[in-house]
Order: structure tokens, then sequence, then C-alpha cells
């Protein structure tokens, strides 16, 4: 039906119903008319997003706020680039204020030539730019634990996609001269707590970045301005922000973060190290918890899905809390190691029951079931969490976690 | 046919030859963009320490738990609890034994595997609002307590160079490597 005139509309609201009547065109239209008959600001040097848009991170509570965390709300965003104001945080010691101009990286150890760069020296060398996402190994933690009502963002939001640019660390090693006996370097960070650790060599040749870029600006401080490891598909914790020296050495250093942190205690007593991949993981973000649907009929399912081995094949979606899968449409390009968006058509008949969604990437990998990480790691392994997400959608539309 | 095999094969040789000894070398030894400043080996010990499991990296000093007992008390106890089980941050003494079951106490004495790795992290990362204060042996003291506080060692044992990466910690073949994918 063709809107052409205030009465063809009023007869429009009297066939929708009254909610509907009671909009009237003044209300409709009367923002529209006052912004467009007010002039506007003019240009800005720094662009603000709009004050009606309040979206934020979720700071996670703990006793100190520079040992914490801070999580993305991917149930708000579009696409698969994180705003890097909305980047999630995992600091050890706090964000450090560094002036670039005095910054240098060191690489030093079983090397030919040790060498200090600053970034001028940096960005002299040929850039690379690369879509990534990465993702705290301890995102997902509280999974483990029980279900509750929580959202997208407190369960999946330690995990984040954007443009980085920087220098291959195989160009910077290339100018040093890897001695043979190299086998692992350490890799530092000019934060308070100097965090360090080992990265096996093969990865440093293989994709590894020295970053100073993040979607088109300077990285942010609070992900390692002005320059930070960038280490594709593995744990984010090994992607040492505020890099400042690289140590080659001939073996793991087995510090703090790799040894206390970051290990997985299995049932037996013993604890997996160096457990640097992040597998193929999923979650549904619309519906999610904390939302609500509103009416019967059609929906769009949405998520992202990622793998820290490569590409996403495809992703599978249940309606009914796992009986049936039914194949998501990906939106292209599908990028190895970031953040790939899914989406699938559902009619919702207003009964209770529960999405999910699962990941299998190109080397043939699925996101298993939580069941089954369990009984391969039991309850206390706490690190990488990639089990399928459920949201149980209630017959009254609201959505929550629960486990099936 | 004979001498052309002959020159095939020795043409492979020196080919061979050529690119091993001659070739690779330069290769490896070759800066390709001549961008970074050089840095001497004495300059390199300003910029600090990453120590390896053998104690490379270590400086001289040392002390015993009866020494670090005060710094301990004046730095450490204020957040990890004077006798190391009280926090409120993490909990530094205890566990052994507990790993294996349903509420695991993962502390210095139950899980960490090195004690050169706690001579790092203090050093590097410790107090948390002051890091860097302590001198070298007072973070032999301070390792020298944290341990003495987990029964590893005696009041008088003295940590240093040589001993701390001798010392046997009861988690110290308590890790495995990553088997995954473990699920599918």
């Amino acid at each position: 039906m063709v809107l052409q005139t205030r009465r063809g509309f009023l007869k429009l609201g009297a066939i929708l119903g009254p909610t509907f009547a009671a909009l009237q065109p003044s209300v409709l239209f009367g923002q529209l008319q006052d912004a467009a008959r007010t002039l506007g600001h003019g240009v800005s040097a720094y662009g603000a997003r709009s004050r009606f848009e309040t979206v934020v991170r979720l700071l996670r509570d703990s006793r100190h706020s520079e040992a914490s965390s801070s999580q993305t709300p991917l149930q708000d965003l579009h696409g698969t680039i994180t705003p890097s104001a909305l980047h999630f945080e995992r600091h050890h010691a706090g964000v450090p204020n560094i002036d670039p101009s005095t910054h240098r990286l060191l690489i030093h150890g079983l090397v030919e030539r040790p060498l200090e760069f600053s970034l001028d020296d940096l960005k002299r060398l040929p850039t690379v730019s690369r879509i990534y996402s990465l993702e705290c190994s301890g995102n997902s933690r509280t999974l483990w634990g029980e279900a509750g009502a929580t959202t997208a963002q407190s369960t999946h939001g330690m995990t984040s996609c954007s443009e980085w640019v920087g220098i291959p660390l195989s160009l910077l090693l290339q100018e040093v001269g890897v001695r043979p006996e190299a086998t692992w370097l350490v890799a530092e960070g000019a934060d308070a707590s100097r965090l360090n650790r080992s990265l096996p060599l093969t990865k440093a040749l293989d994709n590894t970045l020295v970053a100073f870029g993040q979607n088109g600006e300077a990285l942010r401080p609070a992900q390692g301005y002005p320059l930070r490891l960038f280490v594709p598909g593995w744990e984010g914790n090994i992607s040492v922000k505020w890099l400042r020296r690289i140590e080659l050495v001939d073996q793991p250093y087995m510090t703090r973060e790799e040894t206390s942190k970051y290990t997985d205690l299995l049932p037996d007593g013993n604890a997996r190290q160096f457990t640097f991949v992040m597998e193929a993981k999923s979650v549904i973000t619309h519906p999610s918890g904390g939302q609500q649907l509103s009416s019967l009929g059609s929906h769009q399912i949405e998520g992202i899905a990622w793998s820290g081995r490569g590409r996403v094949d495809r992703v599978e979606v249940s309606t009914n809390g796992g009986e049936d899968w039914h194949r998501a449409e990906l939106q292209t390009p599908i990028l190895p190691l970031a953040h790939t968006r899914f989406r699938f058509n559902w009619t919702w008949d207003g009964r209770e029951t529960v999405l999910q969604s699962r990941c299998i990437d190109e080397t043939g990998y699925t996101q298993p079931t939580r069941d089954a990480l369990i009984a391969a790691r039991g309850l206390q392994s706490g690190y990488h969490n990639n089990a399928i997400q459920s949201w149980k959608v209630a017959a009254d539309g609201t959505v929550e976690n629960v486990y099936v | 046919m004979s001498s052309r095999h002959d020159w095939t094969v020795l043409t492979t040789l020196l080919l061979t030859v050529l690119l091993v000894y001659v070739v690779a070398p330069q290769q490896a030894a070759s800066q390709t963009f001549n961008v970074g400043q050089p840095v001497t080996p004495a300059a390199v010990k300003d910029w600090g320490v990453n120590i390896s499991p053998s104690g490379d990296g270590l400086p001289a000093g040392g002390a015993t738990a009866i020494e670090g007992r005060r710094i301990y008390q004046q730095r450490c106890a204020r957040c990890h609890g004077i006798n190391g089980t009280e926090g409120p941050d993490s909990v530094l003494v205890g566990g052994q034994g507990s790993l294996a079951s349903e509420v695991a106490s993962k502390t210095v004495g139950s899980y960490w595997p090195l004690a050169t790795t706690l001579w790092d992290y203090i050093n590097r990362a410790m107090p948390f609002d002051q890091p860097g204060v302590l001198a070298a042996d007072e973070v032999y003291g301070s390792v020298a307590y944290v341990l003495y506080l987990n029964g590893i060692i005696d009041e008088s044992e003295r940590m240093d160079a040589m001993t701390v990466p001798k010392l046997q910690m009861p988690n110290r073949n308590g890790f495995v490597p990553d088997p995954r994918p473990d699920v599918d």
C-alpha cells in the first residue's frame, strides 16, 4: 500500500490496530522536521559517535582495575570489525603512557647483530595489513561454571577483530640475523609488569607481526601503543602489548604467564602447557542473552564465528537444542584467523526452544559441545573454552544462557 | 656419454657447494634494509633480563629466608598475607597435593614448576604498585621466604644464581604438551 495522504495513513493505522494508530504523523516526522530546520554542527577534528549510541565495554569487577579486563559488546556490533574503542582489554599492570618518540624495540640474544629500532626505523620497512581477530584464552571462562542471566558480551566478549598494520617479524629477524641455535624468543612489554612470553621461532617466522596500526590509525594505548606483537590465531596473552624487547633463545623460558597462568589444569592434576591455538568457535549474538523477541514470525539469527587454525568452512545453526542443524549463510569475504559473520532466517512459532551454533573450520574440526569438553578436560582447566553456546528462548521471548 | 655425466656431477657438486657454503650463510648474515641501530652487549644489559630455566640472567648476590622475612613483611604481606595464604591477592603458599582434587589450589608451592620463574616475575613485576624497587638481594630474599613458607627450603638455605635454578619444585613434572585437537 502506498501512503499518499494523511488520510490514507490514518486508515492504515486503523487496520494495524490501536498501538500503531496512536503514532500521529506529527510524532513520526516531527523530529526529522526539527532537525532539518536547525543548523547542524560543523566539521570536527576528531569524530565522535551520536549521543544516541551508548554501547560500551563491560568492565570485570576486580580489586585492581589495572589488572583486569573489559569485554566487547558483541551483541550490539555490526559486521566483523570491532571499533578500536570497543576492543576487549586484558591488562596485567595498567596501560602505560608511552611517548613513541622515545620508544625502542631491542632484538638481541642469539643473533648476529643486536639491533634497536625506533618507530621511524620500523616504518621505513615494507608494511603489511591483515584483518585478524584476537581472543583471550580466558574468554568464556565463566561458562565452566553455572549458567545464568548473561549476555553474549559477558560470555564471549573477549574476542575482537581489527585490521592490524605492521612489519612481519620475520623481516626484523632477518635484519638481526638469527643464529642457528635459536629456537624460541622471549617477547617483553613496557608495562609495569614487563609482561614476558616465550614464542616458538617457527611461529615468529610464519605470520607474526610487529604492529603499530589498528583500524586505520595508531594502536590504542589499551592495545599496546605504540607497538605490539601480534600472533594470529593464538591466545591473546602471547600478543605482547607495548613491545620493547625480543630475546632470541634456545628454549622456552617458562615465564609466569606460561606456567602459573594460561596453563590448563586437568582432572589428574597435570596441566597442559603452551596451549597456544584458539580453536574454532562461534556464538549467536542475536537473539542472545538479555535480549527479547517482541513478536512471532521471521527473525534473523546472527552471530560470529572464527578459528585459530584458519578459515571458517561453515557454520551450522540449531533452533531445537541440537537435534537438527542447518547451514547458515556466511558473509564474504571469509578471511582466515578473523571473525566471520553468519546469518540464518528463522521463523519463531512462540514456543520455548534453544538456539545454538557450531563452527566447522577448514581443517574439518567441529566446535564441540560443552559436555564433550568437560569429559576431556574436567571443570578446572579454565582457559580455551570453545564449547557450543546455548541460548534458551522462553515463550515470553526472553533469552538466557542454558546448558543442554 | 661418460664425460658428459662427469660434467653434470661436477656442476651439481659445485652448485651445491656454492649454495651451502657461500650463498646461504650470506643470506642469513646480511641485512636487507640496513635499518635499526647496532647495540653493544654492555648496552643490552641495561634493558633488563629474562631468566632462563638454567639460570641465565640471574645476577650476583643472594639471601636466605631469614634475611628475606623483613622484605616480605614490608613489601609483599600487604597483598599476599603475612603467611602467604590470606590474600587478598594471589595465594602464594599451600595447596600441595590439591591439584588432582575438585578444589585445586594453584600456588607457588603447589603449581609453579621452577624457582627461576619466581625470581623473574618478582624482579620484573613486584610489588604490584612499585615494580623495580627491589634490589637483587631483596628479590633473592623474597624468593627464599616464599619458598620457605611453602616448606620447600630451610630458613637458612641461601638462594643465589647457583641454587635457584637447581631447586626441585614440587610440581616440576606437572606440565604436559598440548594434545589438541582433543575433542571433535
